[in-house]
C-alpha cells in the first residue's frame, strides 16, 4: 500500500463522507450555527458591559471587571465548559432538563465576553479625548456622549478584531461536545468524531472541517473588508469627496 | 454671517482659579465680556489661556471664583445646561468622524435640543449656508479641509443659538491659507452680535476684530485693555517682551 492511497482512505473516502453529509446539514450545521450565533450575540453584549464597566472611574465597578477578564481569559476554554457546563447542571436541569446547550451557550459566552470586553475597551481607550470633549462641550451629559460619540467610534476601529473573536466561537463551539450531546444536539465536530470512530477513517472530520471553513472563511474576508474600510475610509465618500483647499471666501 | 445674533449675553468671570493636582494653572483671572462684545486672550503656550475656556464653560471646574453669564451666577447650576448655552470650538475641531457634516450638527439638535428630525436638518442646512459649506452636508470630515472642518465645527457650535461663543485657537491647526476663511467667519460672527473670548496667537485678527484685549502669564490676567492701547502702549514688562517676540 502506498502513502497515496493511505491517505486517499483515510481522509477522502468519498462513501463516508456522502453518508455523514446529510446528518452534517441538517443537524451538524444548524446546531454549530445556534451555539455560535447564540454565543457571539450573548458574548457581545457582555463584553460590551465588561468594557464599560471597566472603563468606569468607579473602582468598585472597574475591578470586578478586571477579575472577571483575568479569570476568564486566564482558563483553559475546555475547563471553563466543564465547570460551568456539569457543574451548574443539577441546578439548572429543573428549567430546562438535561439540554446542555444552554449552559454550553453561557460558558461559551462567558469567555467570549472577557476578550470581547478587552476588544471593546481597546476600542473605546483609542478615540481621542477631544471627541467626548466636544460632546460636552454641547452639552452632552457623560453617559451621552460615551453612548452616542465615543462608544460607536471605538466599536469601529475594532470590528475587524471582533470579527476574529467571532470566528474563534465558531471553532470553540466544538468543545460542548464534552458536556455529553443527544443525537439530535450534535454539532459538526461530534458528527464527524462519531462518523470516524465507526468507519475507521477521518474522511467526515474532514468533511466536518470543510464546514467549518464556509463558515469561517467568508468571515476571515469580511475582517479583510472591515480593515480594508477603516484603513482607506468608505468607498463612498472617496467617489463623493476630494480633498480640496477651496477654503477662501 | 447676515443675521443679528439675539442670544448673545454678557460673561463675567470673577477670581477663576483652577489647578491640575499641585500645579495652580488659573492663579484668579478676572475677565468681563459685555452681551455682543468680543475678548481676544493672547499670552505665550502654557500661560493657561485654553484652562481658562474650559474652566468657563466648566469642562473644567473651578476651585475657586465666579462665573456669571447674563448676569446670573451659574457655578451652582448643572454644567451640562451652562454649555448648552456657551459654545466653543476647538483648536482640532472635533467633528466626530462615523457622522456627516450634517449629522454632525443635526445630533445635538435633536437630542439636546429634542427638535424633530426635519427640524434639525432645517436648522442645520441654515447654518451650513451661513459658513458657505452647504453643498458639503453628505460629506464625513475626513474628506474636509481642515479649514472647511472648522467651519464646519463652528456651524455646529452654532446651530445650539449659544448666547456665547469660546474660540480655542481655533486656526492654530490649519494650514495658513487657509486661516484667512476660519478667521473672516468670526470676524462676521463679531460683527453680527455674538459674544465671544478667542484664545489665538492671530495678533493681526485680536487687533481688528477685538472690542478688548487680555493677556495672560503663569495663569492671571496681567494687563487688558483696548487693542490699540495694549499693541501700541503696553504698560508691564512681560507684555512688552511679548509682543517684541510675535509682532
Amino acid at each position: 500500500m502506498d502513502i497515496w492511497s493511505t491517505l486517499n482512505d483515510t481522509f477522502l473516502d468519498w462513501e463516508s463522507m456522502k453518508a455523514v453529509l446529510p446528518e452534517m446539514l441538517k443537524v451538524g450545521l444548524v446546531n454549530t450555527l445556534i451555539l455560535a450565533a447564540a454565543s457571539v450575540v450573548l458574548g457581545t453584549m457582555l463584553g460590551m458591559i465588561v468594557a464599560v464597566m471597566g472603563l468606569s472611574r468607579r473602582r468598585w465597578l472597574r475591578w470586578p471587571a478586571k477579575v472577571y477578564t483575568d479569570i476568564f481569559r486566564g482558563l483553559p476554554a475546555i475547563l471553563t465548559i466543564l465547570l460551568i457546563g456539569q457543574g451548574l447542571s443539577p441546578i439548572t436541569r429543573h428549567w430546562w432538563g438535561p439540554n446542555p446547550y444552554p449552559l454550553g451557550i453561557l460558558a461559551l459566552s462567558l469567555i467570549a465576553a472577557a476578550y470581547i470586553g478587552e476588544i471593546f475597551r481597546s476600542g473605546i481607550q483609542s478615540v481621542e479625548k477631544g471627541q467626548l470633549e466636544a460632546s460636552r462641550a454641547l452639552g452632552f451629559s457623560y453617559t451621552a456622549g460615551m453612548r452616542l460619540v465615543v462608544i460607536p467610534q471605538g466599536v469601529r476601529r475594532v470590528l475587524p478584531a471582533l470579527v476574529n473573536q467571532f470566528i474563534a466561537l465558531v471553532k470553540e463551539s466544538s468543545l460542548v461536545y464534552f458536556l455529553g450531546l443527544l443525537a439530535s444536539q450534535r454539532e459538526l465536530f461530534r458528527i464527524g468524531q462519531d462518523a470516524a470512530a465507526t468507519n475507521g477513517n477521518l474522511s467526515p472530520l474532514l468533511l466536518a472541517g470543510i464546514f467549518y471553513l464556509i463558515i469561517t472563511v467568508p468571515l476571515t474576508h469580511l475582517v479583510n473588508y472591515f480593515d480594508k474600510r477603516l484603513r482607506e475610509g468608505r468607498p463612498a465618500d472617496l467617489e463623493v469627496e476630494e480633498l480640496t483647499h477651496a477654503d477662501h471666501r | 454671517m447676515p443675521t443679528i445674533v439675539e442670544s448673545a449675553a454678557s460673561l463675567e468671570l470673577t477670581g477663576i482659579e483652577l489647578a491640575f493636582g499641585n500645579n495652580k494653572v488659573l492663579r484668579g483671572v478676572d475677565l468681563a465680556v459685555p452681551a455682543g462684545k468680543t475678548a481676544c486672550v493672547i499670552g505665550p503656550s502654557g500661560s493657561g489661556k485654553s484652562t481658562l475656556l474650559r474652566a468657563t464653560n466648566r469642562l473644567l471646574e473651578p476651585s475657586a471664583g465666579d462665573i456669571k453669564l447674563g448676569g446670573e451666577s451659574v457655578l451652582r447650576s448643572n454644567p451640562d445646561e451652562l454649555r448648552r448655552r456657551i459654545g466653543m470650538v476647538f483648536q482640532h475641531f472635533n467633528l466626530f468622524p462615523h457622522k456627516t457634516v450634517l449629522e454632525n450638527i443635526t445630533l445635538p439638535l435633536r437630542k439636546i435640543k429634542k427638535l424633530t428630525p426635519d427640524g434639525a436638518v432645517e436648522a442645520a442646512r441654515i447654518q451650513l449656508e451661513l459658513v458657505g459649506l452647504k453643498e458639503k452636508e453628505s460629506a464625513r470630515p475626513g474628506n474636509l479641509s481642515g479649514g472647511q472642518q472648522q467651519r464646519v465645527a463652528i456651524a455646529r457650535a452654532l446651530a445650539m443659538e449659544p448666547e456665547v461663543m469660546l474660540f480655542d485657537e481655533a486656526t492654530s491647526a490649519l494650514d495658513p491659507e487657509l486661516v484667512k476663511g476660519v478667521l473672516g467667519l468670526m470676524a462676521d460672527l463679531a460683527s453680527a452680535g455674538m459674544t465671544m473670548i478667542v484664545v489665538t496667537h492671530e495678533m493681526g485678527f485680536a487687533r481688528q476684530v477685538a472690542d478688548q484685549v487680555a493677556f495672560m502669564d503663569h495663569g492671571v490676567v496681567v494687563e487688558s485693555g483696548v487693542p490699540e492701547k495694549l499693541f501700541t502702549a503696553a504698560e508691564s514688562p512681560r507684555l512688552q517682551q511679548f509682543l517684541s517676540q510675535v509682532l
